[in-house]
């Protein structure tokens, strides 16, 4: 089977869905060129009406792309940093966000807005260095974290063409990782639908984008003492509660890997919907960046405020120890 | 001051038989192709808007209107002259002080008004309210709550007309506050680059919010848009012909792939900011001042251009339009708490609800 990259994988989405619906085009900075490796080549194909490169003007040309989603377009909006969406977090959670209710559903704002590399980029330091999903989930925007080649592919080409505005994370430590796939069988993944990574019958572990991967691997360190059971949201918001629940209902146990920030993080959430709505027979835990970290740039600072996967061996093993 | 008002007297007649309140079709004062503007139909305009606030400000008052409204009371002709020189097909964007051009692009009264008392057949079915007030079928892209929001809004949808194409235009609608925005600059600078058909039209009312233009801006309100190559002008924003006429030369060139315009309409707010001023003690502009700057009052100004008689019958027909509004908004249904999530998604994704369902 070849190898799928997964910044590929993203090419290969914004590629077919191009091909597939000339309302789809995409904006951004660079993106003739492909500096950030997603959109090379999509110039020559589909011509530079649709792959539109745009001055330094995030605000605009964010709002820019509402105004043509309006009116009947389907863009894709790259972002080439992180913490550039807090730069547009008025154009996307205000603007764009709130046109189908405040319209009464007159409306719709199909725009996608995809961070290639989101999270810690070695060595990038504070301003390049955010994950910011939940804050995207606090205000109610449709936000996908795909972990692996083949849930980027999916969940970028579900995200076009959903009818609503769709925030695209993808980890920036997942952007050097191969799969091996059958392309044909690459298909769209629905948004809100999580999948069982890894299956095991004492403890849950959700994680979320690169952590999925490095999750099932501590699980099967771990699996002559405990069997542990990895659930990936696939999408942050909506997350899939159903899905959640059917894990932990069975284990009774939770440990969240969260790439957030602690205070009002995605791992907030569920160990709270949990602790509130579901069978858990152990005190939840949740590994994630410090209360409002900012990433300090030394590889050393910068390694301590982010998640690590022996934090995830410790947590799973205190939490398996525990009983209510 | 560019495109001064042609001779009134060379004006062919229009004042024949009325085709219909803005609230219909609005086809009379949609003739971009005729000579000019209809000045009764102008009138028209200018006096739903004048005795819409009218209303709604004594709506707000008696508290049938809750949040209250920013009166686009004395910048009428603004809203009018602009959309006559605009087609169904064109688009706006519009502002927190918006009902002006809500209305003038052709929105229902009826459902305007029901919109602003929060009725199940207002424009948004009641979730939009003043600030938001919408008719995506008419073009109007909405009001909008954040100063200077719909510039690039206007600008993307100016981009997808010429995909798409089309002659259509686009029009943002935006205060002086709007003018020290950075995405209103940023927009300038993509729809002039990309020689995109949309006008900005910039409401110079003399403040934003309390604060003063002079105390506010740096250089001149057309200078910035003339920094990024754009056609800039002055226009009387008190005169809905001179409005329609610089308008209607911008509109056309836009259309003929000529490029965005800016026009700095000035004008003069003759109410408050917003309805809470009537109760607060905010004071920012003395009598006098406000004395001096309604002087001369746009509904005065195209009301002297036409017969007495069409005046009247006009001011008659408002009024009956704006009875029959109020009483539609009042017999009409308000919204059932139960639906507060409904159109938060396109796709009609239900989030979870506030409490725990097992609570």
């Amino acid at each position: 089977m070849p190898k799928l990259g997964y910044l590929t994988a993203l090419t290969r989405a914004l590629s077919d869905e191009l091909a597939r619906d000339p309302d789809v085009c995409v904006f951004g900075e660079d993106i003739r060129v492909g500096v950030a490796n997603v959109t090379k080549g999509l110039v020559q194909r589909f011509g530079p009406e649709r792959i539109v490169d745009t001055p330094l003007s995030e605000q605009a040309f964010t709002s820019f792309a509402t105004g043509a989603a309006l009116s009947g377009h389907r863009p894709v909006i790259e972002f080439q940093i992180p913490s550039l969406m807090f730069l547009v977090f008025e154009q996307i959670a205000n603007q764009a966000h709130k046109f189908s209710l405040m319209t009464g559903g007159q409306a719709k704002v199909p725009v996608t807005y995809l961070v290639p590399g989101s999270g810690s980029r070695t060595g990038w330091a504070g301003q390049h260095s955010d994950q910011p999903y939940s804050l995207f989930a606090h205000v109610g925007l449709k936000t996908v974290v795909p972990s692996s080649p083949a849930d980027a592919y999916g969940l970028l080409v579900s995200a076009i063409r959903d009818d609503d505005p769709v925030v695209v994370l993808t980890p920036a430590a997942s952007s050097m990782s191969f799969q091996s796939v059958n392309l044909d069988e690459l298909a769209p993944l629905p948004l809100g639908v999580g999948h069982v990574a890894r299956s095991g019958t004492d403890v849950t572990v959700v994680a979320v984008g690169h952590f999925v991967g490095q999750a099932v691997e501590v699980a099967e360190e771990l699996a002559d003492e405990v069997s542990v059971e990895v659930f990936d949201p696939r999408t942050v918001y909506p997350f899939d509660w159903h899905g959640l629940a059917e894990s932990v209902n069975r284990t009774g146990r939770l440990v969240v890997i969260d790439d957030s920030n602690r205070f009002c993080g995605l791992g907030a959430e569920v160990v709270a919907a949990a602790a509130e709505e579901m069978r858990l027979v152990a005190p939840p835990r949740r590994i994630t960046r410090p209360d409002g970290a900012v990433l300090p740039f030394a590889l050393e600072l910068d390694r301590a405020a982010q998640p690590h996967r022996d934090q995830l061996v410790t947590a799973i093993q205190q939490v398996c120890k525990e009983n209510r | 001051m560019p495109n001064p008002p042609g001779d009134p007297t060379a004006r062919p007649d229009t004042d024949g038989p009325e085709t219909g309140s803005p609230d219909t079709d609005g086809s009379d004062t949609r003739r971009p192709d005729a000579g000019g503007p209809d000045p009764v139909a102008l009138y028209r305009t200018i006096r739903l808007i004048r005795r819409f606030e009218e209303r709604c400000v004594a709506l707000v008052k008696a508290g049938e209107i809750v949040g209250g409204i920013h009166p686009y009371i004395g910048q009428e002709a603004v809203a009018a002259g602009v959309c006559a020189a605009l087609r169904p097909d064109d688009l706006i964007t519009s502002t927190h002080r918006g009902h002006g051009h809500v209305l003038a692009k052709g929105a229902d009264p009826d459902r305007m008004t029901a919109e602003l008392m929060g009725r199940t057949t207002g424009l948004n079915k009641g979730r939009g309210g003043s600030m938001h007030a919408a008719d995506v079928g008419l073009g109007i892209l909405g009001a909008n709550g954040i100063v200077g929001a719909g510039a690039p809004i206007a600008t993307g949808a100016a981009w997808a007309a010429v995909r798409a194409g089309a002659d259509r235009v686009a029009v943002s609608f935006f205060g002086d506050g709007a003018v020290s925005q950075g995405v209103v600059l940023e927009s300038f600078n993509l729809a002039s680059l990309w020689r995109l058909p949309v006008l900005f039209v910039c409401e110079n009312n003399g403040y934003s919010s309390t604060a003063t233009v002079e105390d506010m801006v740096a250089g001149s309100i057309p200078g910035r848009a003339a920094a990024f190559g754009i056609p800039a002008a002055t226009v009387d924003g008190m005169d809905a012909e001179a409005v329609f006429a610089a308008t209607r030369e911008c509109v056309e060139r836009a259309r003929q792939g000529g490029g965005p315009a800016f026009l700095e309409c000035r004008t003069y707010r003759f109410d408050a900011h917003h309805t809470w001023e009537h109760r607060s003690f905010v004071r920012y502009r003395t009598q006098e001042q406000v004395e001096e700057g309604r002087r001369r009052d746009p509904m005065d100004i195209q009301g002297a251009r036409i017969a007495e008689e069409d005046r009247a019958r006009v001011d008659d027909e408002v009024e009956a339009i704006l009875d029959a509004a109020v009483r539609f908004a009042r017999d009409s249904p308000k919204p059932d708490p139960s639906e507060a999530l409904d159109f938060l998604y396109a796709t009609g994704l239900r989030p979870r609800a506030g409490v725990t369902t097992s609570a």
